[in-house]
């Protein structure tokens, strides 16, 4: 760079939002107000399972400031629809059942949108709602996956049945055979508890609709703009894509929560239209806990088979997992297609089969959250493992090891589809051991059991899949979408640059990330790079941001298009210099002839494809601005080494993380402070499904954990300082060589803090816990295994 | 929230009249529980009479006693002079309540006369003998505490302050509740002219209560191991989500033996 800071790939650039972020001046959803906003409340079912005999909305309607009320009789639109098809072994397509923005003569869940009131103030609002007069006969609920699949109550009484499909991976027969003929067989019972993604920033949405040139436009707290434009402009309300502009302006955190398409998106967009009036709706965190869609809730029972060398010889996996009362917009996809096909982790096993039922149940919908379908497999995975180690008395390295996929056996062929480009899992296993000092552990275990205190250890060797790709292989398997990204770089006269993103950062730090790149390939100071996600009017199309893509998928379309810009730039240089491409080298912003003084800086370059009075312009057009689209070739398989230490406290069960190491390869790193934020996000989240977080419904379909009182989620003194390094082996079929890191912390650590929650319980004869570990299970556990 | 009339007097005397004088008054002290209340359309006064204006903070010694006006704030007392020299085991205790925010608002009249049955103060009132002072009359910690959110306080009765007795040693242990951080199980423990006495808030179904076996168990051998060796039954504790009645019982007794060997 000019002034001799580096500011390109591999430098720890501090963030460039986290000025307006930090300052409170971010512009989120709720802080967005259009001329005349009305505000809106959703009255809610406070049932899990009700018929609606009928709504009285008259008392309600007459109250003060009211603008409008709408039921499901007033908005007859398109449902809610699912993303990807999966069918079950016999052939037979998924049960879709119809998601109706507003109830239809029905809830199914704890918080069902029953009605939207619109008033002048939200206070109105809220006092018209409870004027609202709803005849219900409240049905029983089926909340327990087993009970659901047995039949008896249904959430979907057209469809006859709570089993939404019933899915396979794998030759049943083949993994059969090599069980019984296994020289062992070990088995578990999991279950992947039920989270909910409690961003920090509520759902929020604004709609507003321009009578002068039917325009919509919502304002929405989303991850995918576009994706939001194309599924309710398409499928709910009926409004073509140049009529619909979605804006997700700055976004507080979404974990996956913010993916799907939301009943309120739709409503009040619809609702919009109807007034030719801006309405605004923000959900209170009551509203969040009860209709975010939810997390992981997979019930397991697994069987692995080891020769008696310990290698691995098949795996047969039959798990249950929770669709909630309606098919959230990926739902279908998190426990098939990126759950069932990690299940090879990073084993040599040769024959996986897995069954996967899907199941309907009177709850909140349950799709993707950081990590989506890959913590269930690693979970289970690492558990069954350590349990396969004890059983065989190997220790729990020496069991992985054995069983690691060699480091020249890449490209590897999985036998649940996946073919894995790159990994070294033998070094990132060492690193972590020498970085954790696990050597010292029998001291520090001595140290501890002085104070009355259990120390335990425990690893977790996972690998993850990242950028769902290509986009026919996706849609083969069911998507309903591709999977590719865009990006434009659109550089100025002068010489800044304009980048439109596809993905969308809400805490990412893209806007930084991104920036890097282009300064890394135009030389192009930070300050003159503007990234610009978001908004559908701006962006010229977009997939958005989850499953760990941004870098891997819109990075790479960056690195496309800024190839097309170096491209068509040298040859305007070439023009100007007088000599030919071939000549012209580019470096740090400039053009140079080999062996020359000749040179011209970018920004000159810039401006002559703006100011074409000297430019190949029977070759080139004018301007300097490039496109590009990416469909990667195959996903990227981050993995890596997460080692837990925790010290038990008997007396109390009270479990302290005392120490955890993540060495994590994530191919290459753009900037290293950011990923090692994103690892210590992901690392919280995990110890925080292993330790304290669980969502608790009871049996007629209430959340007991509606709020910070119940439902534990970890704070500062909950952590550890947590040891981040990297080995990296790159991605060996994207330009960047980059996998990656969004999710590894909250895949990796779960099965880590588990197991080693397990291992200081060693002495107590306690062999299984469930997550999350509380104390009062630790205790529990303590106490059965005395008894 | 809905609409509600505010008042602010500037003495005790006016606020009770205030609050007598409307259709549905409510004191508003540091408002820690009532305004999240009101916000959720759980409760909905007609009026709301504000206490900061009535001369009703600060702390003095009286004697043997050690008097905290109702109006107190729990940072107020966890960073008292005089608390921190006579009972420090109390200041202890309300630098434990909630976090900072709620420190900074929260009034240990307002926890007392709420009578949350996880909040920590009522276990000190309980255990160090405290009396109860209101715009009417004196009460004993023994009679204040009736029940779950429940005291002898009768409508429109306001706490001006709450006289605690200096003990010889007392300590306060809690194991709070994972989510909400409050109290699971709070333990008071505290030597005092009248003997040992040992108070529980947390785990009673009823509230706070005295843990009788302890008390004995520590008047007789004023150990920690004693403590650990006295048998809590588990009749009568509360089991939810967070913990069963045997582990709170489990947890009643380690809990006093921490607290005895803080004292």
């Amino acid at each position: 760079m000019p002034d001799g800071i580096n500011t390109g790939i591999g430098a720890s650039v501090t963030r460039v939002e986290d000025y307006r972020f930090l300052t409170g001046q971010g512009t989120y959803t709720d802080d967005i107000n259009r001329p005349g906003q009305a505000y809106a409340y959703i009255l809610r079912s406070p049932h899990a399972h009700a018929r609606i005999n009928g709504i009285d909305t008259t008392a309600a309607g007459a109250a003060d400031g009211v603008v409008a009320i709408y039921t499901g009789a007033d908005m007859q639109t398109g449902g809610l629809p699912c993303g990807w098809l999966i069918h079950s072994r016999d052939g037979s397509p998924m049960h879709e059942p119809p998601h109706p923005p507003l109830a239809q003569g029905k809830v199914r869940c704890l918080g069902d949108q029953v009605a939207i009131v619109i008033a002048d103030s939200l206070s109105q609002a809220k006092a018209a709602a409870e004027l609202i007069e709803v005849d219900y006969d409240v049905l029983p609920a089926v909340v327990d996956m087993k009970a659901a699949a047995g039949g008896g109550t249904l959430v979907h009484d057209d469809i006859g049945t709570n089993v939404c499909y019933d899915w396979v991976i794998g030759e049943e027969g083949d993994v059969d055979a090599a069980l019984a003929g296994s020289a062992h067989v070990t088995e578990i019972d999991i279950v992947n508890n039920r989270l909910i993604a409690n961003a920090m920033e509520p759902r929020a949405a604004v709609s507003d609709f321009d009578r002068a040139t039917g325009e919509y436009t919502l304002y929405t707290t989303t991850q995918n703009p576009h994706v939001i434009r194309l599924l309710m402009g398409a499928f709910v309300l009926s409004i073509p894509e140049h009529k619909l502009r979605i804006v997700a302006p700055d976004v507080g955190g979404g974990f996956g929560s913010k993916i799907f398409h939301y009943a309120e998106e739709a409503i009040l967009t619809w609702a919009a239209g109807k007034l030719a009036r801006p309405i605004k709706w923000t959900a209170e965190r009551s509203e969040s806990f009860m209709t975010d869609a939810q997390g992981r809730d997979h019930v397991t029972t697994a069987k692995l088979g080891l020769d008696a060398n310990g290698k691995f010889t098949a795996l047969k996996v039959e798990t249950m997992a929770n669709m909630g009362a309606y098919l959230s917009t990926f739902a279908s996809s998190v426990p098939t297609y990126l759950y069932a096909t990690l299940l090879a982790g990073c084993y040599t096993t040769p024959v996986i089969f897995a069954n996967v039922k899907a199941i309907f149940t009177n709850t909140v919908p349950v799709d993707a959250y950081r990590g989506a379908g890959r913590p269930e497999a690693t979970y289970l995975l690492e558990r069954i493992v350590n349990k396969a180690a004890k059983e065989m008395n190997l220790d729990p390295v020496e069991i992985r090891t054995r069983n690691f996929i060699p480091s020249d056996a890449f490209p590897y062929q999985t036998p649940v589809a996946l073919q894995y480009d790159s990994g070294d899992y033998m070094a990132t296993l060492k690193r972590a051991q020498e970085l954790h000092d696990t050597a010292g552990f029998a001291a520090r275990r001595a140290e501890a059991e002085a104070r009355g205190k259990k120390l335990g250890l425990g690893y977790s060797t996972y690998l993850e899949a990242c950028g769902i790709a290509p986009s026919a292989v996706a849609g083969a398997l069911g998507a309903r979408a591709g999977l590719y990204e865009s990006a434009e770089v659109r550089v100025h006269p002068t010489g800044s640059v304009t980048i439109f993103t596809g993905t969308h950062s809400h805490g990412q730090g893209h806007e930084t990330t991104f920036a890097q790149l282009v300064s890394e390939r135009l030389g192009v100071p930070l300050e003159n790079i503007e990234i610009s996600h978001g908004d559908t009017n701006r962006v010229q199309f977009g997939m958005g941001t989850y499953g760990s893509r941004s870098l891997a998928v819109g990075g790479v379309a960056l690195d496309k298009a800024l190839d097309k810009i170096e491209a068509k730039a040298k040859k305007i240089a070439a023009h100007i210099l007088e000599a030919s491409t071939e000549d012209l080298e580019f470096n740090d912003g400039n053009f140079t002839v080999a062996g020359t003084d000749k040179a011209m800086a970018f920004g000159e370059v810039a401006l002559a494809a703006y100011v074409p009075h000297n430019y190949p312009i029977d070759e080139i057009e004018p301007g300097l601005d490039e496109q590009a689209f990416y469909d990667p070739a195959n996903f990227t398989y981050p993995g890596g080494c997460h080692i837990c230490e925790v010290e038990i406290d008997p007396a109390t069960g009270v479990t302290e993380v005392t120490k955890f190491t993540a060495v994590d390869d994530v191919g290459r790193v753009i900037n290293p402070m950011i990923v090692a934020g994103q690892v210590h996000g992901g690392v919280a989240q995990g110890i925080g499904q292993a330790l304290l977080e669980e969502a608790i419904y009871d049996p007629e379909g209430q959340l007991l954990t509606g709020s910070y009182m119940d439902y534990c989620m970890p704070r500062a003194d909950n952590l550890p300082s947590i040891q981040v390094a990297h080995e990296t082996t790159l991605c060996t079929h994207n330009s960047l060589g980059v996998k990656g890191c969004g999710e590894v912390g909250a895949i990796g650590s779960p099965p880590a803090v588990i197991n080693a929650v397990l291992d200081a319980l060693t002495d107590f004869g306690v062999e299984d816990i469930a997550m999350p570990a509380t104390p009062a299970r630790v205790w529990q556990a303590i106490q059965d295994a005395k008894a | 929230m809905y609409d509600f009339n505010y008042h602010k007097p500037s003495s005790s005397n006016a606020a009770a009249s205030a609050v007598a004088g409307a259709d549905d008054g409510k004191f508003l002290a540091g408002g820690q529980t009532l305004l999240p209340t009101m916000k959720q359309r759980l409760a909905m006064p007609s009026d709301l009479v504000d206490l900061a204006g009535c001369d009703l903070s600060g702390v003095r010694v009286d004697g043997d006693n050690l008097v905290i006006g109702a109006m107190t704030t729990h940072d107020a007392v966890a960073t008292s002079a005089e608390v921190q020299a006579h009972i420090p085991g109390l200041a202890a205790l309300a630098a434990g309540i909630g976090d900072q925010q709620v420190r900074n608002r929260g009034t240990i009249g307002g926890s007392v006369a709420n009578n949350d049955p996880a909040a920590d103060y009522p276990a000190a009132c309980l255990a160090l003998g405290a009396t109860i002072h209101t715009d009417r009359r004196t009460i004993t910690a023994e009679d204040f505490f009736t029940g779950m959110f429940d005291t002898a306080l009768d409508e429109g009765e306001l706490i001006t302050a709450i006289a605690f007795p200096k003990p010889a040693a007392c300590a306060y242990q809690k194991f709070p509740n994972p989510a909400s951080r409050y109290a699971l199980v709070g333990v008071m423990v505290a030597k005092t002219g009248g003997g040992v006495r040992v108070a529980v808030t947390g785990a009673g179904e009823n509230g706070v209560f005295r843990a009788a076996e302890i008390e004995a168990a520590l008047g007789a051998n004023f150990s920690a191991d004693a403590a650990a060796g006295a048998a809590v039954s588990a009749d009568g504790l509360n089991s939810d989500l967070h913990a069963s009645a045997e582990y709170r019982a489990h947890l009643v007794g380690v809990m006093a033996s921490r607290a005895v060997a803080a004292c």
